[in-house]
This record gives C-alpha cells, structure tokens and sequence, in this order.
C-alpha cells in the first residue's frame, strides 16, 4: 500500500491505495468520481476516457502509481447539469445520447480533439472517435453534437 | 390491507431501501408512495393511487415497471402522461422498476413497451384526469362538461383551483378495473381517454428528461451505486459451463491485502475483497483446477449448420401453412433454391454486468439493472430459496442492453457473494466475463424454394428455419443457478417470431420454425437468449435476399417485384414506395451494369414487419473487386410506427438500429471452440462498427395519428442486413447467401463467379 497524491479536476488529493491500481478505480471508488466508466479494462472501447496532459487517456491503463505529478480531468471537471460545458450542450442539443455509457468517453475524446483541433472536419471528428465504441449506434448524433460544439454548422 | 402495509414498511427499513437515496440527488418533488397492496404484498394495480401520486405543489409521481434501457421510453411515457393531465413534462417523475412500489407489466423488451405499457398508462393517467376534474367540480359547484384545464390548473372560466390544492399529498381512493397480469393488463377500459385530435404533447419532439444527467456525470447508472460497508466481488468463471472445480487453491491468492473471502458453492466460484482492484487481482490470480470438460460441440460454421439441419427438431411451429405448396412448386414455371446461413451474434453492452445485492436473513435487496425487474426478483428468491416478496429489486439503468438484460445473471451472484459474507457485495464483470458469458442470439440456418408461374408471379414460397430455442429465458435457470444445481425442465423459449414477418401475398406458402435442441437436458454449453429483433434479423436476411434473387432471374426491377405482390398489403406497399422515392431509386432489373475500375457501387432494398411495424430500407455500397472490401455508403429507411408519441424519439432509435443492423451484418460473429467456451472474449475478437464505417442515413418517418402507437426501433435492426447484401450483388453479381460479409466472403465470391 502506498499513499498517493493525485491532482484530479483541479483539486489535489491522496489515497491510500496498492500502487498498482489502475487510476480508474481510485477515480471511481476511493474519489468518487462517476464520469468515467468501467467498460472494458483493456483499452479497448473508450468508456473511462479522462484528460491527462491535454490528452484523451484510458484511465483503464494507467497504473496510479505512473500517473506522477500530471493533472487529470474527469467529466467532472466540464460541467454539471445547471452549468453544462459547451460540449456537453451539444450533446444534448443534438439529442446525441441513447444509454449514454459511452457518452463520457466521447465527451472527453471531444475536448481533448477540440482543444486542439477547434474545426474539426467530419473525417477528422471520426478518425479521433475511432477508439471509441458505441453499441446504441448514436454516432451520427455525435458527430453533429461535436460539430455543434465546435460552432460549426451541423 | 392495514396489517401488509405496516410488514411492507418494516421490510423496506430491514432491507436498507432508503440507502440508495445517499447515491442520488433526492427528486426535486419527492412523494411517498400511496399505492395500495394485495394479500401477496404486491402492489394493486385496482387502485388508482398504485399508479400515481399528487404533491401539494402540483408534481406527479408515476410509478411503472417499465424501465429506462437507454431507448428513451420513459420519456415517451412521461409523454402520455403530461397529455391525459394536461401538465409540462417537467412536472411529471417516472418511478420506475422497484419491485416493492410498482405493478408488474411486463418486461421492457421487444420495443413494445409503447404498444403494450402505453395504453395502461395512458388509462392510468386519464382515470386520475377524471378524479380531479369530478374533485373541481364538486369544489366548483359546475358540471365537469364547463371545466377546463391547462398546465394541472382546473377552471370553470371564473374560479381557479390546481391539481395540488386538489389532491396534493393526499389519496385518491378511487377504484379502477385492471384485469389480466403483465403486458396483457387492461387497465380501466372505463375511463374515457383523450381524443388523438388534441394532443399536444404526444406527437411532439420532446427533448428526453435522462439526457443531462447522461451527458454530466450525474446519472444514477448502476455501476455508480454504493451501499455503505458494499464489498466488491468478482466471478471465477469455468472454461465451459459443463465443468466443477476439482481444487481451488485459496493459498494462490492468501497475499492479496484486502481480500475477504473465496466463495465456493457447487460449481460458482467467486471472490469477495474490500477494493475493486484487489477483488479482480484475486479473480485473475487463484488457482481453480476445473475437470475436463466432456461437451463436444460442432464449432465450425460448416459443423454447425450440418447440425442445425440434420439434428431432429425437438419441435416445429407452423407459422404459416396455405395452398398445396408440393404441387406449386412442381407446377411453376420456373423453381428456386437457397440455403442461407447466420452466425451466434452478441448484445454487447458496452457496460459489462453489475448488480449489488445485500442479503439478509430471509431477505435480499438487489441493485440492478434487469429489463425486467419482476423476472429479477424470481430468479433470485429461487437461487436464494427465498418468498419472491422478501426479495426487493431496485431498479437502476445499466449498459444499453438490446435484450440482454432480460437475463440479470449479475444479479444472481451479487446475491451468492452477499449470502456468503453477510455484508452488501457489488458484483462487476470483466469484459471477457461479459462476451465469453452473455447470452448469445442463436445461430440460424434458414432454406428457402419458391416457384414462379409464366408471369412472373410467385406461385409458391416454402420457408424453413432451423434454429436453437433460447436456453436462458423464461423459466430456464441463469448461469449461476446452472452452476449451484437447478436444473432446466424445458428446452427454453422460441427464437424469436420466425416467419411472422412475411408479407408477401403467395397463394401457396409455408413457413416453418424448426427448434433445435443442444444436448438437453445437460446445461447447454453456449447459453443463447433474445438478441435484438430475436429470429427476424436472420429470417429478414435469407427471405429478401431470395426475393432478389428470383427478381434478378426473372429481369425485374427489386420494388417493382415487391409491389407486385404487396398489392393487399396497404401500409407495406407504402413503407416500400416511401423508401424508393427518398432513396431516388431508378427503376432497372440487378446486377448494375459492369463499371470498370476497382470500386462497383450498388443498391439493395429491403422490407419487414415487425410486431405490426413496418420498417424498409435501401443500401448504397461501394465494393472494392480487388480486396472484396465493402463501404456502406448510405441508408436509406422509411419507419411506420402508427401513432408516434415522440418523432424524435422514434428517429434515434430507427438509427440506432439501422447502424447496429449493419454491424451485425458486417463485422460480427461469435466464435467458440469444440467444448462450447467462447473465444470471441473481446472487442479485437469480437469487432463492431466504429465511427470512420458509418454510412449516411435518411429516415422518413411515417406518421399515422389513426393508429395506435406501435413499437419503434428494433423493427430497423432487422433489414440491413438484407439490403448490404442485395446492394452487393448489384454492384458485383455475387451472392452472398452467410453474415457476416467479410472481404473475405466478398472476395471468395468473386472468385467463383470469375
């Protein structure tokens, strides 16, 4: 066991923790923290998505103890449902959500693209959302939604 | 009455009901309920107060069984419910699936929650309508013909009164009929219910209520549910149902800080741990030898589908039987054959499965997910040995589920694991939990002969399809049962509606369900279950494509051979012009004129009914000839619901379903190995559509206010897969008569035919 200090939406704290632990759990069991979500443990489907460094991050494959001094942000850390962030407005307004479990992820994929990419293009918008699946087959919605969010015309 | 209300108090402070509210923001308008129970303990779906419940400020509380799946349902019936009492959706709360608070009505399944739960609801809130408006007018002194009402507010034209001054807080008392259980439950026929003409809130766009919650983390999903002093546990599963532990070595794992306990009872294995990550470190790190397993089964396509055909069906349902179909097809001018051929597919939620149990003496509460929350409660008092009534379920959204959630396997071993440590555990499973032991939509094989007279009209259409029932539904025990010792006492339900969607008026027609069983009554090693728009997807596949292909034969363009035998079939002949006409269809026999060049582009069209939906659609592709690569381009739908309650809701879902029938027609196939253990165990393994493969889509969607409403979404699962493979062969000329199409049967197939 080891103590941790984790800097995670602007806030820091320390956890108590097995350092191997992956920073998904420690974000959703010892945090408390419900934006990203446990799909598949492997990478592979985009669900626990969190901002590290600017980068849209598989909070799944990050052992806490090599996360170092690197600020994290959740879904937490955009908005809440009386102040939502401008992407998660457009999420809505495109009605771009069936089950939603994968929604955080392609939120945080999207800020972390429109961070960079403030324009994105159709092809561009789904090259960066590749990695990440969604079974209710919404993805027309989200591509509109990240459009919308980039105020383009949708 | 008195004294069951009083017990049912009691059991829900035993059983720790009122824990869940630390995880959750409290409604805005919170009511307690003021539902009336029967001798059983269950709730009396004969009292209006079962049903809903006013507060002093005018907010509604309705209480259904009928759950949100992430297909936006609630939304719909918060919709018919704001219509009857005239009231913003915003005032009204869903309370839904808690087992200890609602009527049983059914299972959310089949996208029939709107046909089915609607009407009930929708009487539900229109008897309460009547309440206050005979409360008004006694209040008034005016007869209810001179009231008005508008946003819950009661008028004769002078004096006003609100729904909350009229009953806030207080019971309605009234009686009403409900006769019949579950999905067949009329519910107060008396009750005369608004005009369709008037609505102003059915019909309407309306945003859905789960959206901001979803898109925020504020979402009150299962996964995010913490009971105080919860455990985590995790499954140990075998390689193969058909197995026990020989030994488990509880020393492999003694170094593990935070484990509680290794649970074994009979053949499931789980561990309990204080963390999440210890309890998966513990899971992936004990030694379980488990015995050889001795199930054999046929695990390449070509084995299996000899099985399917040659395997003596252990029933055959007769869906339709006309004319004398041995002597038309003897008689026709010209004769067809086709065998078509579709693969074991998976729900896939992307949120593996997750339920908290506590158990307590002889009671239980369960968090979970389950699309049917009554079905739940059932199968955990039985694992349990418990009265159904001492088991609780509360309800809490899961994963998009498509039908997998009518088997709350998680459910089942939160309740083992909790038993087993008298502490509340939350179950999670991994991902190869979840695609190796999900129950599977069944594989089918589908033979199909039609004879066609000098005119080019179908004389006669036999239909045969072989497939296995599904071994984890109804009455059939779920995984973790199998493995504690219940036994099945039944071979499990049918797949699905085979046949039901044919449309196509022919003279002499047969269309057959053939069941085949899979070594029962020994467990089945691949445990199956209803799969999004269960049969007909596979069905839809062979019985279009084999209506293409006799049009091809017989040089006709593919709408107009549909039309020509859709001529009774009003709203079928519609739904396929109105597709035609948006897709821009240009009248000409397939395949497509040859193009030079790598890339042949085609059009394919197909058309179904689902539970009286009618759902057709048209595919644009591009098929690269030198790799057999084919790009969906474009799908083009045209969705006949009857009434819609939400058109926006009704669009999501028709692309929803569009894309994931087109995923299950390109990408999918669940592989096994010859003991039955699944090797398709995650998403590399198992691949489904992603962004950079999503094709256009163009939806029209067909409004008949007439009409009742009818079931939206899945029905467009179901004709994708048909119309690819139509498009295909008109830009290639190649049949491809087994899903999923992968460049690899593309390309095979243009090799043959070179």
């Amino acid at each position: 066991m080891a103590r941790i200090l984790l800097r995670v939406n602007g806030k820091s704290q320390t956890v108590e923790t097995d350092p191997d632990t992956p920073l998904l759990y420690i974000l959703r069991d010892d945090l408390k923290l419900n934006g990203p979500k446990f799909g598949c443990g492997l990478g592979q489907c985009g669900s626990c998505t969190v901002i590290i460094n600017g980068n849209a991050v598989r909070s799944c494959q990050v052992q806490v103890k090599d996360l170092g001094n690197r600020a994290v942000t959740t879904l937490e850390g955009l908005g809440t449902t009386k102040k939502l962030h401008k992407i998660q407005q457009a999420f809505v307004d495109e009605q771009a959500v069936q089950c939603g479990y994968c929604i955080n992820g392609m939120i945080m994929t999207t800020k972390a693209l429109l961070d960079k990419n403030p324009k994105p293009n159709d092809a561009q918008i789904k090259v960066a959302l590749a990695g990440n699946l969604c079974r209710c087959g919404t993805h027309i919605r989200i591509v509109r939604a990240v459009k919308r969010a980039s105020g383009q015309k949708v | 009455m008195k004294t069951s209300e009083i017990t049912r108090r009691q059991f829900l402070k035993t059983t720790g009901a009122l824990v869940v509210s630390f995880n959750l923001l409290p409604p805005a308008r919170q009511v307690f309920a003021q539902f009336a129970t029967l001798p059983s303990g269950d709730i009396d779906p004969t009292s209006l107060d079962s049903w809903l419940a006013i507060t002093p400020d005018g907010f509604v509380t309705f209480y259904t069984s009928k759950v949100e799946i992430g297909t936006g349902t609630i939304t719909a019936l918060a919709q018919i419910v704001a219509e009857e009492l005239d009231l913003p959706i915003d005032r009204i709360k869903m309370d839904s699936g808690d087992t200890s608070r609602t009527i049983e009505q059914g299972s959310t399944v089949g996208s029939r929650t709107i046909e089915r739960a609607g009407p009930q609801i929708r009487q539900a809130a229109a008897a309460a309508r009547h309440e206050l408006l005979k409360l008004a007018a006694e209040r008034f002194g005016a007869p209810v013909e001179k009231l008005s009402i508008v946003d819950g507010v009661v008028s004769d034209g002078a004096k006003k009164v609100s729904y909350g001054q009229l009953i806030g807080g207080k019971k309605f008392n009234t009686k009403i009929t409900a006769t019949g259980t579950g999905f067949n439950m009329k519910v107060a026929p008396e009750v005369k219910a608004k005009d369709p003409k008037n609505y102003k809130i059915v019909g309407q766009p309306i945003k859905r209520t789960d959206l901001p919650t979803k898109v925020t983390a504020e979402h009150d999903y299962i996964h995010s549910v913490r009971v105080p002093r919860m455990l985590h546990g995790r499954v140990v599963r075998p390689p193969v149902i058909n197995t026990e532990p020989v030994k488990i070595d509880e020393s492999s794992v003694r170094d593990i800080p935070g484990l509680v306990k290794v649970v074994r009872e009979g053949k499931f294995v789980g561990v309990v741990a204080k963390t999440e990550w210890a309890a998966i470190k513990a899971a992936q790190t004990l030694k379980v030898t488990w015995a050889k397993p001795t199930s054999k089964v046929p695990a390449t396509p070509d084995e299996l589908f000899a099985y399917l055909k040659n395997t003596k069906p252990a029933r055959t349902l007769k869906a339709v039987a006309k004319g004398d179909i041995a002597s038309a097809l003897a008689q026709g001018k010209k004769s067809y054959q086709a065998t078509f051929r579709w693969p074991f597919q998976m729900h896939g939620m992307i949120g593996p499965s997750c339920s908290i149990a506590d158990v307590k003496g002889d009671k239980a509460t369960i968090w979970s997910g389950p699309q049917g929350p009554f079905r739940t409660r059932g199968t955990v008092a039985k694992i349990l040995g418990l009265n159904e009534q001492n088991v609780r379920i509360i309800y809490h959204e899961a994963s998009g589920s498509y039908g997998r959630m009518s088997t709350d396997d998680g459910a089942e071993d939160a309740a083992l694991l909790s038993r087993a440590v008298s502490a509340p555990v939350r179950v999670q499973w991994s991902r190869e939990d979840e695609h190796g032991w999900e129950t599977k939509g069944p594989a089918q094989l589908d033979e199909a002969k039609a004879a066609v007279d000098g005119d080019g009209k179908l004389l006669a259409w036999d239909f045969a399809d072989y497939s296995q029932p599904w071994t984890a539904s109804g009455s059939t025990p779920l995984l973790a049962s199998l493995q504690v010792g219940l036994k099945p006492n039944n071979p499990g339900g049918s797949n699905g509606t085979q046949g039901a969607g044919e449309i196509y008026a022919v003279a002499n027609q047969t269309i057959l369900a053939h069941h085949i069983n899979w070594h029962f009554p020994e467990p089945i090693p691949l445990r199956t279950s209803n799969l999004r728009a269960p049969g007909d997807v596979a069905r839809c596949f062979a019985s279009e494509c084999f209506i293409d292909e006799i049009a091809a034969d017989l040089k006709i363009d593919p709408v107009e051979f549909r039309l020509n035998h859709l001529a009774s079939n009003k709203r079928g002949a519609e739904c396929l012009k109105a597709v035609a006409d948006k897709a821009q269809w240009q009248k000409r026999p397939s395949p497509a004129p040859t193009t030079s060049g790598n890339i042949a582009k085609g059009r394919g069209i197909a058309i179904t009914q689902r539970a009286n939906s009618y759902v057709a659609t048209v595919a644009d592709v591009e098929v690269d000839k030198t790799t057999g690569q084919v790009s969906v381009k474009r799908i083009v739908c045209a969705h006949d619901c009857g009434l819609m309650i939400n058109p926006d809701g009704v669009k999501n879902q028709v692309e929803g379903n569009l894309i994931q029938g087109m995923s299950r027609a390109m990408y999918e196939e669940v592989t096994f190995d010859t003991n039955g253990g699944v090797t398709s165990l995650d998403w590399k393994t198992y691949p489904i559509l992603r962004f950079p493969e999503i094709p256009d889509l163009d939806i029209v969607l067909i409004n008949r206010p007439e009409m009742a409403p009818l079931g939206a979404g899945e029905g467009a699962t179901i004709p994708p897969a048909a119309c690819i493979a139509n498009a295909i062969f008109d830009a290639v000329g190649v049949r491809l008569r087994e899903a999923p199409f992968t460049p690899k049967r593309v390309l095979a197939g243009l090799q043959k035919k070179a």
